[in-house]
């Protein structure tokens, strides 16, 4: 192979514009070193609200995760920190056992508010956005009410004293050090997961739920971890803030708080650390220059959060990403190097077939695939082409379990695929597209294709989280894996640039890029070449035939004669659900059926 | 004690039947569900108490002025919270809005009538007995709001406009039906709906802030259980929950009966989150 070696390393992309490492931690670097040298300038008062900060900032880190990265609109995570204040507080107290160490209480306050964590947190798998949402406020209302009744532990409306944590931190800055370094050690395991393939799949889940389904990512385990997580700090954040406030009631523990910490979320912007972390600091000194409007500030922030909505969805994150408002160079064309598809596709699938026997689906009394017989083989090219509403992208549908066939089955190498459960498909390397593609548009290029990987890592979510040398190893590998796909694809130029800048014809190259991490056995491809020029059309066909050789087979749902012509192997016409041709380019096109039905002439 | 219950359920559940008919009143114009059902009903009780109570206004005054300021508040709603993102409904964008605006409409109550609950005027003279004006109050609005809805529904031009945009909105706007100013005049309707609520609950209930969220968390649950827009389902599902309540209340005391509504709650919605009637499949792909 005389391929010159590209680079795969994204140094080039960085010259085009993304930010350095070190340009990413910087602010964080300055943060923390103010952080640190804080009581220098600090006044007593001034200690309490940075404290204070530093408390909110443990909850927000893991809700950034919930909200921010995963979309879910969980409106009453106080209910959490109410748990873990209540919970260090009554164990350190000892009302219902001996008394406890503050540290061992908070511990359990952490087990306990990942198990609360965790419950609240499960019917967002289920439910829709509005129904989680009051699911959370419902719990929250009742977490008070509990804690208001059960006075025997609680001590009702007169409350509990707080834990006071034992030296060095029971002094006023003592206890700020303890708060800073939990808040310096969540912001560094949540960026940690930002950066990893888990907080890519949550922003895939939230923003392309279908196409996280296709590259095989399981919704309730990667959701379940970070309710987990998310609990656990919460309750942390609960203790640290009993202790702060050195007696609790129910009335701490208001909506208000919740809506603080929500809107210090919105506020920061979505699937970013930074942006929340300054929204929370934001939030929580705010009031104390505006002495007269202290009793208005729940409601200013309401104002701020239909402000925030309306205006600036993006919030500061997007304010701050300098580097996505430098106009692209116009004209750009994608040159896809389909050489490089031996290197990422290096394993040669074995050979095998994908079959459908007898597939029959109807929508009420429509049918829209009515017993149809088709077998793509490794390698080859399969084109099904048809009138519209002929079935075709039902066939693609069954074929990647969004659908259930009610009779017939579908058959890879000979083994029957489970009906439905779509995210097993990316498992036996059955990859696809989408007719309208569905990509993170926050995120930037390199980022979705790599979402196209995420089952090919080998870390935990807690390896990710602490950073340890597998998940290093597994972002390495994906971010090279992902570089050359998108070289593969002629996409590399633009790696770094937020997918929502790109043209149409570049999207569904990126989508192509995001399969082929999958190093697909097979590659379901629907309708590839809608909204594309001539020329990109001849492109793709080129890269389509590449990817074909290096062992994958291809199913291509397509409109344009021409190409599944110029490039299939076999083909296989619909009409109405059934078969209404099948053989050769040569044959379909002499087919007289298929001339007067469909191709014209 | 039985006859207790049953009326105290009754008349609870009731109120929030009216609180579930609000949100599917606002459901059916605009495909959205709205924070503000529950603060409507809290504004009800609030403006009663402040019209009758405290300016001394006749009881019919004053409930047609609380029942205007519902309609304001549903107007306002659909002008600030909902209409700017309907346009992007996939985002979900109107679940932060309304939920500001009810906050500030909350917060606002809270400052300027004060957070402890106050009482609500009695409506009628007339002596206490065993089945009160408080408890017959709310299933006479209630009866009241279903068979009002079914007439305008079924019997007049824009209630059958109002079913067409609940059909199919784009094909109500193909046929040339004003549907801005149909989704406008839902919301008024469902805020005249939930202040009924809040009003003819006030004796149970109490002129209180905070009565917002816990009607936005009991009114729905008839929605969810009854159906999305559904409200026959609706009032079927929160006579039943003010029945559940009441009798948890009685049989396991304050703390869990609120515990055993919301485990419930979630129990039915994961077994059947299309609700207990109905089930649609949308085409995602």
């Amino acid at each position: 192979m005389d391929t010159p070696m590209i680079q795969v390393r994204p140094s080039r992309a960085d010259a085009l514009g993304a930010t350095s490492t070190f340009g990413v931690a910087l602010p964080f670097l300055v943060l923390l070193v103010v952080g640190i040298a804080f009581p220098l300038f600090g006044g007593g008062y001034w200690g309490v609200i940075a404290t204070r900060a530093c408390v909110y900032w443990v909850l927000v880190s893991g809700l950034n995760l919930v909200v921010g990265f995963a979309g879910q609109i969980a409106i009453g995570w106080v209910a959490l920190l109410t748990l873990g204040a209540y919970t260090t507080s009554v164990l350190v107290a000892g009302n219902v056992t001996p008394e406890l160490s503050p540290y061992l209480a908070l511990a359990i306050a952490a087990v306990f508010g990942a198990i609360f964590g965790l419950i609240v947190g499960l019917p967002a798998l289920r439910l829709r956005t509005f129904y989680f949402a009051i699911t959370t406020l419902g719990f929250a209302t009742i977490v008070t009410q509990v804690a208001l009744a059960w006075q025997s532990v609680t001590g009702g409306g007169v409350g509990v004293a707080g834990p006071i944590f034992p030296r060095p931190f029971d002094s006023q800055w003592g206890f700020y050090y303890f708060c800073f370094g939990l808040a310096a050690i969540c912001t560094w395991m949540t960026a940690n997961i930002a950066a990893s393939r888990f907080g890519r799949a949550l922003t895939a889940i939230r923003d392309a739920e279908v196409a996280a389904e296709a590259c095989g990512i399981s919704k309730p385990a990667l959701l379940g971890a970070v309710f987990l997580f998310s609990g656990a700090v919460a309750a942390v954040a609960g203790g640290l803030f009993a202790s702060l406030q050195s007696y609790i009631t129910p009335d701490a523990f208001t909506l208000d708080l919740s809506v603080l910490f929500f809107i210090a979320i919105l506020i920061g912007g979505r699937s970013s650390i930074l942006g929340p972390l300054l929204g929370t600091i934001l939030l929580t000194v705010l009031p104390e220059f505006a002495a007269p409007l202290v009793a208005w500030s729940t409601f200013l922030y309401a104002v701020l959060l239909l402000v925030i909505v309306l205006a600036m969805p993006g919030g500061i994150a997007e304010l701050l990403d300098f580097k996505n408002r430098r106009p692209l160079e116009s004209g750009r064309a994608i040159v896809p190097r389909p050489e490089l598809l031996t290197r990422l596709l290096a394993a040669p699938a074995e050979a095998g077939a994908l079959t459908l026997e007898q597939v029959a689906l109807a929508f009420g009394g429509v049918h829209a695939i009515d017993g149809l017989d088709l077998e793509i083989r490794s390698g080859q090219i399969h084109g099904l082409i048809g009138p519209n509403g002929s079935g075709k992208t039902t066939t693609l549908n069954v074929i990647s379990g969004y659908y259930a066939q009610q009779s017939g089955t579908v058959r890879l190498n000979g083994t029957a695929l489970p009906v439905l459960e779509r995210h097993r498909r990316a498992h036996m390397r059955i990859a696809r597209t989408f007719q309208t593609p569905r990509i993170v548009g926050s995120a930037s290029v390199l980022q979705n294709v790599m979402i196209g990987g995420t089952i090919d890592g080998q870390g935990t979510f807690v390896e990710s989280l602490l950073s340890l040398p597998r998940h290093r190893r597994d972002e390495a590998m994906l971010r090279d894996t992902a570089m050359l796909a998108l070289a593969a694809v002629g996409l590399e130029r633009l790696a770094s640039v937020r997918a929502d800048r790109l043209q149409h014809s570049e999207l569904r190259f990126t989508e192509i890029a995001r399969a082929l991490m999958l190093r697909p056995a097979f590659l379901l491809l629907d309708e590839p070449a809608a909204g594309l020029s001539a020329e990109e059309i001849g492109r793709l066909g080129a890269l389509v035939v590449a990817i074909a050789r290096a062992g994958t087979g291809v199913l291509l749902v397509e409109h344009h004669a021409d190409l599944i012509f110029d490039i299939c192997h076999h083909v296989t016409v619909l009409n109405l659900g059934k078969n209404l041709a099948a053989g050769t380019p040569a044959e379909i096109r002499s087919h007289r059926e298929v001339v007067n039905a469909y191709l014209g002439g | 004690m039985v006859a207790s219950i049953v009326s105290t359920g009754l008349a609870i559940g009731c109120i929030y039947a009216l609180i579930g008919i609000t949100y599917n009143v606002m459901f059916s114009a605009s495909r959205v569900f709205s924070f503000t059902a529950g603060t409507l009903g809290m504004l009800g009780g609030v403006l009663g108490s402040l019209f009758i109570a405290r300016l001394g206004m006749p009881v019919a005054v004053g409930f047609l002025l609380a029942l205007a300021g519902g309609v304001l508040l549903g107007i306002v709603t659909e002008i600030v919270a909902v209409r700017p993102v309907l346009k992007s409904l996939d985002q979900h964008l109107y679940v932060l809005s309304t939920l500001a605006l009810a906050l500030m409409v909350q917060q606002f109550t809270a400052i300027e009538w004060g957070t402890e609950a106050r009482p609500f005027p009695r409506l009628f003279d007339i002596a206490r007995g065993g089945f009160d004006q408080q408890f017959w109050l709310p299933m006479l609005a209630c009866a009241g709001v279903i068979v009002g809805l079914e007439l305008l529904y079924r019997h007049t031009l824009i209630g059958r406009a109002f079913l067409a945009i609940a059909e199919d909105t784009y094909a109500a706007r193909a046929l040339g039906l004003p549907e801005r100013s149909l989704r406008m005049a839902s919301y008024a309707l469902a805020g005249a709906i939930g202040a009924l609520a809040g009003f003819a609950g006030g004796e149970m209930l109490l002129a209180f802030f905070g009565n917002g969220p816990m009607l936005t968390f009991y009114g729905f649950v008839p929605v969810a259980l009854g159906g999305m827009g559904n409200n026959r389902g609706a009032v079927v599902a929160g006579l039943l929950l003010g029945l559940f309540q009441q009798t948890a209340n009685f049989l396991v005391g304050g703390i869990f009966a609120s515990v055993a509504v919301f485990t419930v709650f979630i129990i039915v919605l994961l077994a059947r989150p299309e609700g207990l009637a109905g089930a649609a499949v949308q085409r995602r792909v």
